[in-house]
């Protein structure tokens, strides 16, 4: 089969499309770089593409809430064609802003006579940060996350916490195997620098099941926001759509991880894995 | 019909906003126990719109759900005054006191690009509104109607831009403009006398000197008539020093000990004059492309694409509003970046800032100055909201502290961008091309910002100048510069510039200096009714840009701008008159020439004297330990860690990233330089870094200068950087010029500028200046106080790489590794902040040797580039002692060295001043015990010094004739480093 072709849907304020294009290219897709006009203009041109992405930004200025003003577009004028294309059997990756979108539309998780079931609010921090995180991942059927059990990625948000409306809900989604991203303890300070990688294997081993809960345990910062359940990345239930907050595209090339220079020499970044997964889902 | 929705917290969701106000009031002792709940919300306005529809509107747009509730009635309606539920810490209101509430709105006219978002978004919806404000409620417990309005007045609302409402809103619409009608106003200048002229020029805030108004006069008595408002506000703005920097281009006496000297354009002679010394030698390897000519200077930097870089200030703005002042100051340089050569992309910000110590007792502070706090967290937090959601990473900075930033704080702001080669060079419009504005609407936000930026700040500035402050919409700039790129590479448009200060009297004025320009002021946009067409003209409104384009490629950049929902609009043509004219509604309102515009203004003459500094001997104490100093050292302001705000700014989107701001095993130690690839395909990388020391200028602003370059380029060079290929950018910041001493401290510091760029073969590419940093006030007891700030000479470096594989950071690698001092250490302890935090005046300010810099900067990249060095680190505030801390506790290592070791001056043998002097032009490095052999033959003939090794012990140590005179822990170390975190 050919190179899948990537839609990176961009509106007003987006500003990660390039190195998400990027991304996908070193993958081996075939990206291109869409305004989301073109698409509310001809909905139908959705199916010359197999995977869509929406990257990070800032999409509309985030005004009002972070993605709201797209995730409303899309609710009220994509939600047909974008139900085809996932029924089809079609990928679709929201990061950062791009998750925060998702969630405003019915893509990850349903909206019921209450409302919304699931939101990413506010820091618990107050504001924008960014940083590094690890993340332990519980893949499932999530076709991003196929093979990976960790990376280590930048986060850079200000409204980035994951929260479910009650326990009801989470529960929900923990046992639907919907909650693949999670936040990890930071490796201790020794644990970083090379040659001492077996205390970090020990920092880095899963959360027991039993002591999962909506609680997180996981401290600022390496849960960096306070997310419900330490959760960074969520799937729906099919494993064909992720969101997830940090930024797989910023880890790609080896020199982008913060401690690049003290460590053995890696190949490429963490990130890059997501790409290839879904590039090759459709080869 | 007017509707308020108001959003609530849901229950058991921390309230953020009051708990800030709560220890903001506690902070400035306003109140010591504040009980309050915040809110914020939205009035929305419209005609026989139903319930139904607000309703509609609060659930599926405004409020979310999961943790928030909306309130919802018509203004005045009783649910919307009632206090949510439980107040913050708990408690109820106390003191059986009702619950106070207090509802903050923008000005009339203040942008509200929220309001603009949820307006369109509402159409979305099917639900037409009219208009939209945002509005935050605040709700006070216990809490006497002194003290809220205290709070109020001095922490929910800055008066320049916003307005509190105590008690329930009252109000039936939205104050939205009423239209314009023309009156032509002229000013009978012809018959006014000198001192008239005087007064006439401070009272319409024109700002001009005596001179410039005669010749203003002169002009319009030849030509027989008096000129419109219009025609004077025109000229006000060209002359402004802001535009046309007049004072340091201008004509200059200057004495200092070695005598007097003539400068007939200061600037030219010293600072442009080095670059054009270097160009020269370089010959047909000269790299610089575009210097002091365009918005931002160019360099080369591979086959495709040049560099722009450009850092301005914006200083009065920020003091004023130090959220809207540091948020539109990024975004003018931005917008500069945009505006250079047929447009430039832009790759990384980089922002400094002047403070006032945060700890200054608020009971303190003169008339009209707003808390170095409070101005930090709005400064941090301007630039944070424009650059991120501009997708720029903000990759480098610095803050100074001094006291007398206070009332006029600096804020600088830089901007890098990648432009094609074939795009590089600004272009001239030709006859007939159309005048396009693009971008924003034109609103009354910002009117007389560049006259405004050359008076002093005094305690009325508020008052006074309130319009000159802004507030930015950062997603409109991105529409532009999305858009603008895409048809610079159509090549829709003959030429370009920004929109700054000035407005459209500024950018159509300079882009058709050498043509003519016919505008119809009322084809521009407005945001609102009600503009004059003066404040048309004269509007910074932001986010807008001016483009030159052919009457052919109109339609297509029309469609382009239209598929992109960004507004572009024909506002005249650049025609060949010689002549600006101005017509509204068919009434011309200005007709003047452009000669007089660019070439009539009389030349400033200043006089500079330079009186050396009273030297006096620094006497370090003699003790046998110096932990405590260190660890003092670690904590000072100016040292310590700047985490908290760098973490608010991302620093790796666009995915370039190389070495970050904070490195090491846990990454939060300080880099010297940040390292970026702004070309993903390929690996040659850009650095960025910056060098400024206001403490020397007290004692030498020759020297001051001098280090302030050599910081900068010794940062680059530490991370990689080739010292060959590093471009600098000057910015002075500076008290009232019309005295000849401060003028004369800042020609010394242009000498400085001059003698050390050319000895180094480092070019200057842009500079700018703000004069007139001070801030005058009446004390208590009736008398003139002024402040002025200290001599800030800021220099920016750009450097670049070849391959960013070769980058090294600061952070301490492997236990067993040894260490090494470059550089020759002396008694320079002058300025330094180990006199600073023991209070010592006088000493021997750092100085720099030229020609031995220039050797060790190139020895120190030959061994970078040849692998030879694990960790490299600068040695600035706080010398050498603060630069091993700061590896050890970056790198989770000990580390030990020995004083005696170290390479010194003869007079420099006293322990304290081998640990914390600040000469310059020094490194330490961290080599591999099998590459010292070969890392010591690059440094030949160079001072250079083994001082010790990297230990796995976790502490720092350093001896001093066999004994120890540091001992501390590195997480002490690192603790004091990270305790002042705001």
């Amino acid at each position: 089969m050919t190179q899948p072709r990537v839609l990176i849907l961009r509106a007003p304020g987006t500003n990660c499309d390039e190195e998400t294009a990027h991304a996908f290219s070193l993958a081996g897709g075939a990206p291109e770089s869409w305004h989301v006009n073109r698409i509310l203009e001809q909905p139908a041109r959705l199916v010359d593409f197999q995977i869509l992405c929406l990257p990070g930004g800032f999409s509309y200025g985030d005004d009002i809430a972070a993605g709201r003003i797209l995730g409303n577009q899309i609710r009220h004028h994509l939600s047909d064609s974008l139900g085809d294309f996932h029924a089809a059997g079609k990928l679709i990756l929201g990061i950062c802003n791009g998750f925060q979108v998702l969630l405003k539309t019915d893509l990850l998780t349903q909206t019921d006579s209450h409302g919304p079931t699931t939101t990413l609010t506010l820091n618990d921090c107050g504001h924008f940060e960014a940083r590094w995180v690890r993340l332990g991942v519980d893949g499932g059927n999530c076709v991003f996350l196929n093979g990976i059990e960790e990376l280590e990625l930048p986060v850079a948000h200000a409204e980035g916490k994951f929260v479910a409306r009650d326990g009801e809900t989470f529960a929900r989604l923990e046992e639907a195997g919907q909650l693949v991203l999670r936040y990890r303890p930071m490796a201790d300070r020794g644990s970083q620098n090379a040659g001492d990688s077996k205390q970090a294997k020990i920092h880095a081993s899963r959360p027991q099941a039993a002591i999962r809960s909506p609680q997180p345990l996981v401290p600022y910062p390496a849960n960096p926001n306070g997310a419900m359940g330490d959760v960074a990345g969520i799937s729906d239930a099919t494993g064909r759509v992720l969101g997830l907050m940090p930024h797989p595209e910023r880890f790609v090339d080896p020199t982008q991880h913060p401690c690049w220079t003290r460590r053995p020499k890696q190949e490429t970044g963490d990130g890059l894995r997501v790409f290839q997964n879904a590039v090759q889902y459709f080869l | 019909m007017l509707w308020e929705i108001d959003i609530h917290l849901a229950e058991g969701q921390m309230d953020r906003a009051a708990g800030r106000v709560a220890a903001a009031a506690r902070e400035l002792g306003l109140a010591k126990d504040l009980h309050l709940v915040a809110a914020r919300g939205y009035l929305v306005q419209g005609d026989g719109l139903p319930r139904e529809a607000i309703d509609r509107l609060s659930r599926q747009l405004l409020t979310d759900l999961v943790v928030e509730r909306p309130v919802v009635g018509r203004v005045g309606e009783p649910q919307l005054n009632e206090m949510p539920t439980a107040f913050s810490g708990g408690s109820q209101a106390g003191d059986g006191l009702a619950a106070r509430c207090v509802t903050v709105l923008l000005k009339p006219g203040v942008m509200d690009p929220v309001a603009q978002s949820a307006l369109v978004a509402a159409a979305d919806l099917g639900i037409s509104a009219t208009a939209i404000r945002t509005l935050r409620k605040y709700w006070f417990g216990g809490a006497s109607e002194g003290e809220v309005e205290a709070v109020s007045n001095r922490l929910l609302a800055n008066d320049a831009i916003e307005q509190v409402i105590l008690g329930p809103l009252e109000m039936d619409q939205i104050d939205l403009g009423s239209p314009y009608r023309l009156a032509l106003k002229t000013v009978p200048i012809r018959q006014l006398d000198d001192n008239a002229l005087v007064q006439l020029s401070r009272e319409g805030q024109l700002y001009l000197q005596s001179a410039e108004m005669q010749t203003i006069r002169h002009y319009f008595r030849e030509l027989g008539r008096d000129p419109t408002d219009i025609e004077l506000e025109t000229i006000a703005q060209t002359w402004s020093e802001h535009c046309s920097h007049k004072t340091l281009a201008g004509r200059i006496t200057y004495r200092d000990e070695h005598g007097e000297r003539q400068f007939n354009n200061m600037l030219r002679e010293t600072i442009f004059a080095a670059t054009q010394q270097i160009r020269q030698r370089l010959g047909s390897d000269d790299w610089c492309v575009s210097v002091f000519v365009d918005n931002a200077g160019v360099v080369r930097f591979d086959e495709r694409f040049h560099l722009a870089f450009k850092v301005e200030t914006h200083n009065h703005p920020s003091a004023l509003e130090p959220y809207g002042g540091a948020n539109t100051g990024i975004g003018g340089v931005i917008r500069d970046v945009l505006g250079t050569g047929l447009g430039a992309k832009p790759i990384c910000n980089t922002d400094v800032f002047c403070f006032a110590p945060p700890d200054t007792p608020a009971d303190s502070l003169p008339p009209g100055v707003l808390h170095p706090r409070r101005v930090i967290r709005g400064v941090v937090e301007g630039v944070r909201d424009y650059g991120n959601r501009m997708g720029i990473p903000t990759v480098n900075g610095a803050v100074y502290f001094d006291e007398r930033y206070l009332g006029n704080p600096l804020v600088y702001c830089g901007t890098v961008g990648l432009i094609p080669h074939d795009k590089s060079h600004k272009q001239q419009p030709r006859p007939n091309d159309l005048i396009v504005a693009l971008g924003g609407r034109t609103g009354r936000d910002g009117i007389h910002g560049a006259t405004f930026s050359s008076a002093e700040l005094t305690s009325h500035s508020e008052h006074l100048s309130g319009g000159a402050v802004q507030i930015g919409n950062a997603i409109e700039e991105k529409k532009v510069l999305d858009v603008l790129l895409t048809a610079r590479d159509r090549g829709l448009y003959h030429a370009v510039t920004d929109c700054g200060a000035g407005g459209f009297s500024s950018a159509v004025g300079e882009m058709g200096e050498k043509i003519g320009a016919h505008v119809q002021l009322e084809n521009a946009p407005l945001k609102y009714d009600g503009l004059s067409y003066t404040e048309i003209w004269i509007s910074e409104a932001q986010e807008r840009m001016v483009l030159a384009v052919a009457e052919d490629r109109w339609p297509e950049l029309k469609t382009l701008c239209e598929s992109e929902g960004v507004e572009a609009t024909s506002i005249g043509r650049f025609v060949p008159t010689g002549r600006l004219q101005l017509d509204y509604h068919g009434h011309r309102v200005a007709d003047l020439d452009l000669k007089l515009l660019h070439d009539g203004r009389p030349p400033v003459v200043r006089q500079a004297t330079y009186l050396p500094a009273e030297s006096k001997p620094l006497v370090s104490q003699d003790k046998s330990d110096y932990s405590d100093d260190l660890l003092q050292l670690l904590s000072a302001p100016n040292v310590a860690s700047k985490e908290w705000i760098i973490r608010q700014y991302d620093h790796e989107v666009q995915g370039g990233s190389v070495v970050k701001p904070l490195v090491g095993a846990t990454h939060d130690g300080p880099s010297d330089a940040a390292v970026l690839r702004p070309v993903l395909e390929s690996r040659r990388g850009v650095v960025i870094a910056c060098g400024m020391n206001p403490r020397y200028g007290d004692l030498d602003t020759y020297h001051m200068a001098a280090s302030a370059i050599d910081e900068a380029v010794r940062n680059c060079v530490a991370v990689g950087a080739d010292p060959l290929r590093i471009a600098i950018l000057d910015n002075f910041c500076w008290g009232d010029c019309e005295r000849p001493e401060t003028l004369g401290s800042l020609v010394r510091a242009a000498l400085a500028c001059h003698d050390v760029s050319l000895a180094f073969g480092t070019p200057f590419i842009s500079g700018k200046d703000s004069l007139n940093n001070e801030f005058s006030y009446t004390d208590k007891t009736g008398t003139r106080q002024t402040i002025a700030i200290p001599a800030s000479l800021l220099i920016s470096a750009m450097g670049q790489v070849d391959d960013v594989v070769q980058c090294v950071t600061m952070d301490l690698k492997q236990p067993g590794d040894l260490l090494y001092l470059v550089g020759k250490t002396k008694d320079e302890m002058g300025g330094s902040h180990y006199a600073m935090i023991h209070g010592l005046a006088g000493g021997q300010v750092p100085t720099v040797d030229a020609e031995r810099a220039r050797e060790t900067f190139a020895a120190m990249h030959r061994a970078i580039r040849a692998g030879l060095v694990r960790a490299c680190h600068d040695l600035s505030e706080g010398g050498l002692a603060v630069a091993v801390a700061e590896m050890a506790f970056a790198g989770g290592y000990g580390a030990r060295f020995d004083l005696d070791a170290v390479v010194s001056s003869p007079d420099a043998h006293q322990p304290a001043v081998r640990l914390f002097s600040e000469s310059n032009t020094r490194f330490v490095c961290e080599v591999s015990p099998d590459q010292t052999a070969e890392f010591e033959r690059a440094f030949v003939g160079m001072p250079l010094a083994r001082i010790g090794e990297v230990t796995a012990n976790n502490r720092l140590v350093a001896v001093a004739n066999g004994a120890n005179c540091i001992e501390a822990s590195i997480s002490d170390l690192q603790l004091a480093w990270q305790k002042v975190q705001r």
